[in-house]
């Protein structure tokens, strides 16, 4: 590595020097750039690669300083604040911190603080602050809207901001901005350091990062980018199972017994999968194999929090040999002894690829190594793209992001609870945050109008507001109750409705907890049924509230909900060099024989074509005219597409029956043939605008972004949706009732226009499905069919293993009523 | 409820409105898709649970839930009105949703409560919520309503009841289907008495399999679940609990 010579070895004061030494250590170059960086007082940006001591270097300005400064007669405020995206990291990094700071002897002290933190220790911590917290992005906002803030940070003289990448792109990015915003009004000198082991594209991190005052040196030019030397090239291997690639499905059960040879090869493996579903099945798969009795163990997120931590433990302690595991582990502390990471099914994008494989051997002279594991003919073309792509260094990045405005009243909400705010001071802070930067005065008017009644045209709330005016023109919070209400309802995230998994007593409550489970898993299941969870198999007893009763089943073999598909849209990027790799005829060379034939047959029975075409197939299948296209745009886009193409073809007559999508291609079927349609007119671009207002007000996916704003904006609690009844018994009050009316008598309310800002993205995709739509403008390659084609297959095999979440409700009740009537006439 | 594997027919049929038609006792009710009972033979309409101006007890507060849902709730019950041009109007009871909600009504709401009550009997059958009855509203407040051998009431009583007609419960069912789940308003009925859904905009439902309606039907009821277009008649054996 980069030895320190020459002036900037002179960056380290002795005692620092001394200790790197004594560890038989240099300090890497971007180590000292880092310490330059901070003498300087300037915001840096730190790219290195995992194994880097990317986080010694983000703290060694702020230890320096530390153990510089001279002692004081009163006692000091914050000097650095440190934001995980992980609670566990934040632990994870005040042990690594004491290591340095107890052997060089330093007076200074570094405590976490986060959810999990006892209330003596953070009640010490608002009174007397250590000079460095440690500290998550929720945890931050809650100190931001603490009566005491202004006084509690304007010592601060640095922030360091970690896996900078997971946090930015996301409302909870957003809220972290405003509180930077924030904190560097309170404290001006505060500097701001971001650390990333991967990131594509700089320049929207430093966008984001930034300070965007109305001031010399601020905005993303005032950010000096820190570069770490290059980690060895990871070694990233396709498993190609000849002869075996199946034609659909997403479990990879097919290549099980060579991923357990690969883990009893490995000293210890990673092996990360997409959905929960896929960790339990794998898991089961893993451990009928396990003739050696390895210790593979299981962690994502429905585990409960006991569970995980043993894992993680067993793992810290070198115990196991494999975990399998979701996105949970994606992040987090470091563990030394990983030298494999297998990625089984897709892996949907090439940045989040690195960050998996970069868990693998932290050590920077030796390459991570990999392998994909392709769950189908598709996943194979994905994986061998993913792979060209992360061989090159190309990574798929988010865009730029524009701060969301249901976030923006959850902060202005904060700061009146914190101290008086006057408007116009607190937009000029609001619009120092990058995402905000070009926030219009009316819209943020309108939030603040919000925060205070509700922001409704109809003022009827003017006696209830929430914040008032004082005299002097500033606006506080009304009163202790409402203060108090906020701080229950801080942070950006929010989760699915959970419900906790126990096992039944014989009383028929609930006893151990085993975990939880989202509420959309268990409506696939009637009691009886058996299921996997938590690595064993079970039988669905009830549910009782907030309970999911269930007893062990004597059976292995478990009913498996259909819950196929990854919860990942394939990333644009990806998929447009899955779409290369498959019309370049040369590159098929990569794949094995039986992939590699398929795409033979397809391009003899049907089309292969270019790049920027789509293809467009029709055929009759089963005394049903099928037609099927392949835009390799992702399960969301596709989805909303077959909407909107569904209701066109209604229209045109065609009588369509169903849909069916995936990653790659979507399916319709109909009564009568469609190969005569002007398929030019029928993508047409100008279907995302009546047909898409006119579906999106009524669908399913409205209500559930319209609720997580309504959440998140502070329109509702948390907790609102249960409500007490005189009997003591819940009553559903759900956010519905408050959508349909909202939606009819003030259709323009800013908490409507968040949501369908969130649906159109994250939910529905619909920027990603009008780039394709003016992509394949005038390019739809038509091939009239007799019958299937080999593409056609995987999608074909997908049908009936659908469910259509909310669509079809009212076809659910006239069918319980048909039943009904069927009976009552039997 | 106890799983009775015996299955009752219940005689019903659809009607043109999208209405579900029942008998309670020996009276001919319809279920209407609004979540209202029409009661032909008096051309009495039946509504229950409005809890007219929740928004703004919310909002007293601190949470500002859209100060629209009186008007809607009006808007909905008017349109029942003018399909039916009934005699008489029967507000079951929790018409409010407290007891200072009157005194929060906008003006216009007001004049529209007052308008319903022109030209026909309006009859406050007392809740709850809203134990004063009207204070400055016309219409004639009661605790009990007998009409066409039905006796209305805001809160069902325990044991038999025949020819009950009731609200306060809030009663909604939920539907599993292999393609997902479906959780609506419902009426529900065993032939002895009826319990309306909550008609106002911001009610929540109680799910029907809850305990709450243990012991106030003779045999599995018969949910009527209200969807957009009609009632649907759902057997007891195809609701689920929540």
């Amino acid at each position: 590595m980069a030895d320190a010579s020459g002036p900037t070895a002179d960056l380290l004061p002795p005692r620092f020097a001394d200790w790197f030494a004594r560890r038989g250590w240099s300090p890497r170059a971007h180590q000292l750039e880092m310490v330059a960086q901070g003498r300087g007082g300037r915001d840096a940006l730190l790219i290195a690669p995992t194994g880097g001591g990317k986080t010694l270097a983000g703290f060694l300005p702020s230890l320096i300083e530390l153990a510089e400064r001279p002692p004081a007669n009163a006692p000091r405020g914050l000097h650095t604040l440190y934001i995980s995206p992980l609670k566990a990291l934040a632990v994870d990094v005040e042990r690594n911190l004491g290591a340095p700071i107890l052997e060089m002897g330093l007076p200074v002290t570094a405590e976490s603080r986060t959810g999990d933190t006892g209330l003596s220790r953070r009640q010490r911590q608002r009174v007397k602050p250590p000079d460095i917290l440690l500290t998550t992005p929720e945890q931050l906002a809650l100190l931001c809207a603490w009566e005491g803030a202004r006084l509690y940070f304007e010592d601060l003289r640095c922030v360091i901001l970690d896996e900078i990448h997971t946090l930015h792109s996301s409302k909870r990015g957003d809220l972290l901005a405003l509180d930077l915003a924030r904190l560097q009004a309170l404290a001006p000198n505060m500097r701001r350091v971001g650390l990333s082991a991967t990131i594509d594209d700089p320049e929207v991190i430093k966008a984001w990062m930034a300070s965007h005052r109305a001031a010399p040196g601020a905005g993303a030019e005032a950010i000096t980018l820190v570069r770490g030397p290059p980690g060895a090239e990871p070694v990233v291997d396709v498993l190609l199972s000849e002869g075996r690639v199946p034609w659909s499905g997403h479990t990879a059960q097919h290549a099980m017994a060579e991923v357990y040879e690969q883990i009893r090869r490995a000293r210890t493996a990673l092996v990360f999968v997409n959905t929960r579903f896929q960790a339990e099945f794998a898991f089961q798969e893993l451990w009928k194999l396990n003739e050696d009795a390895l210790p593979i163990a299981l962690h994502h997120g429905s585990l409960a929090a006991e569970q995980r931590r043993k894992v993680e433990a067993a793992m810290a302690r070198g115990e196991l040999r494999a975990v399998v595991c979701t996105s949970t582990l994606d992040l987090g502390i470091d563990w030394g002894d990983v030298d494999l990471v297998i990625q089984l099914a897709s892996p949907k994008g090439a940045s989040r690829m690195v960050q998996r494989i970069g868990r693998a051997n932290h050590r920077l002279d030796e390459p991570s190594h990999a392998l994909f594991v392709p769950a189908n003919r598709f996943e194979m073309l994905e994986c061998q793209a993913a792979r060209e792509a992360i061989a090159e260094n190309r990574l798929d990045g988010d865009p730029p992001r524009v701060g969301a405005l249901d976030v923006l009243a959850q902060h202005v909400m904060g700061c009146a609870v914190s101290e008086p705010f006057d408007m116009l001071e607190l937009y000029d802070e609001v619009r120092s945050a990058g995402p905000y930067r070009d926030l219009p005065w009316e819209d943020f008017e309108q939030v603040v109008d919000f925060v205070s009644t509700g922001g409704y045209a109809l003022k009827t709330y003017d006696r209830f507001r929430r914040i008032v005016r004082l005299p002097d023109g500033r606006w506080k919070v009304r009163d202790l109750n409402v203060a108090q209400r906020h701080r229950l309802n801080v942070g950006a995230i929010v989760s699915p409705a959970m419900l906790s998994v126990r096992i039944a007593t014989r009383g028929g409550k609930g006893g151990r907890k085993v975990g939880e489970v989202e509420e959309g898993m268990l409506e696939m299941l009637d009691p009886g049924d058996t299921f996997v969870f938590a690595g064993q198999v079970w039988a669905l007893v009830g549910v009782t509230n907030l309970d999911v009763l269930v007893r062990p089943a004597p059976d292995r073999d478990a009913k498996m909900p259909s819950w196929g598909g990854s919860k990942f849209a394939l990333s644009t990027y990806l998929a447009k060099r899955v779409r290369q790799l498959m019309f370049v005829e040369a590159h098929w060379t990569v794949l094995p024989a039986d992939v590699r034939e398929w795409l033979e047959v397809q391009k003899d029975k049907s089309l292969i074509v270019g790049e920027d075409e789509l293809l467009l197939e029709t055929f009759p299948h089963r005394k049903r005219q099928f037609l099927v296209c392949y835009p390799f745009e992702g399960r969301l886009a596709h989805t909303t597409l077959a909407m909107l193409l569904t209701r066109r073809l209604e229209r045109l007559g065609v009588g369509p029956l169903g849909f069916v999508c995936n990653d790659y291609a979507l399916a319709v079927w109909a009564l009568n043939p469609m190969s005569g349609l002007d398929f030019d007119e029928l993508f047409a671009q100008d279907m995302l605008g009546d047909d898409l207002e006119s579906w999106l007000a009524e669908s399913f996916m409205m209500k559930r972004a319209f609720k997580s704003c309504a959440i998140i904006a502070g329109l509702v609690e948390k907790r609102f949706t249960g409500e007490q009844q005189k009997t003591g018994r819940q009553i559903t009050f759900s956010t519905d009732l408050i959508y349909d009316v909202l939606r009819r008598h003030e259709p323009d309310h800013l908490l409507l226009r968040c949501a369908r800002a969130d649906a159109a993205s994250g939910l529905i995709d619909v920027a990603r499905l009008s780039d394709m739509l003016a992509r394949i403008k005038g390019r739809i390659r038509h091939a009239p069919l007799d019958h299937l084609s080999p593409f056609s297959v995987p999608i074909l095999l997908e049908i009936g293993k659908e469910r259509s979440p909310g669509g079809a409700g009212e076809m659910i009740l006239a069918e319980a009523e048909a039943e009904l009537i069927a009976e009552a006439t039997q | 409820m106890n799983d009775v594997s015996v299955t009752f027919s219940y005689a019903f049929a659809g009607s043109p409105c999208g209405g579900l038609r029942t008998r309670v006792r020996s009276a001919e009710v319809t279920m209407r898709p609004s979540g209202a009972l029409w009661v032909e033979a008096e051309r009495a309409l039946v509504v229950a649970d409005l809890h007219l101006e929740k928004g703004s007890s919310y909002a007293a507060r601190g949470q500002m839930l859209p100060p629209y849902d009186t008007r809607e709730t009006l808007r909905r019950l008017e349109a029942e009105t003018a399909a039916l041009s009934p005699q008489v109007v029967v507000l079951l009871g929790d018409t409010f949703h407290d007891r200072r909600a009157e005194a929060r009504l906008a003006e216009d709401d007001a004049a529209r409560l007052r308008t319903l009550a022109v030209g026909r009997t309006l009859v406050w059958v007392i809740g709850n919520h809203d134990a004063d009855g009207p204070k400055a509203l016309p219409g004639e407040a009661a605790d009990e309503l007998d009409l066409c051998g039905l006796r209305f009431r805001h809160e069902p009583q325990a044991g038999a009841q025949p020819g009950e007609v009731a609200g306060h419960l809030h009663p909604a069912a939920k539907v599993r289907a292999p393609r997902g789940v479906i959780r609506r308003r419902c009426f529900v009925t065993d032939g002895e008495r009826v319990i309306l859904p909550a008609f106002g905009a911001y009610a929540g439902g109680l799910n029907i399999r809850d305990a709450a309606f243990a012991g106030l039907f003779v045999r599995p009821p018969l949910a009527g679940a209200l969807g957009p277009q009609a009632v649907r008649a759902i057997g007891w054996r195809q609701l689920t609990d929540d």
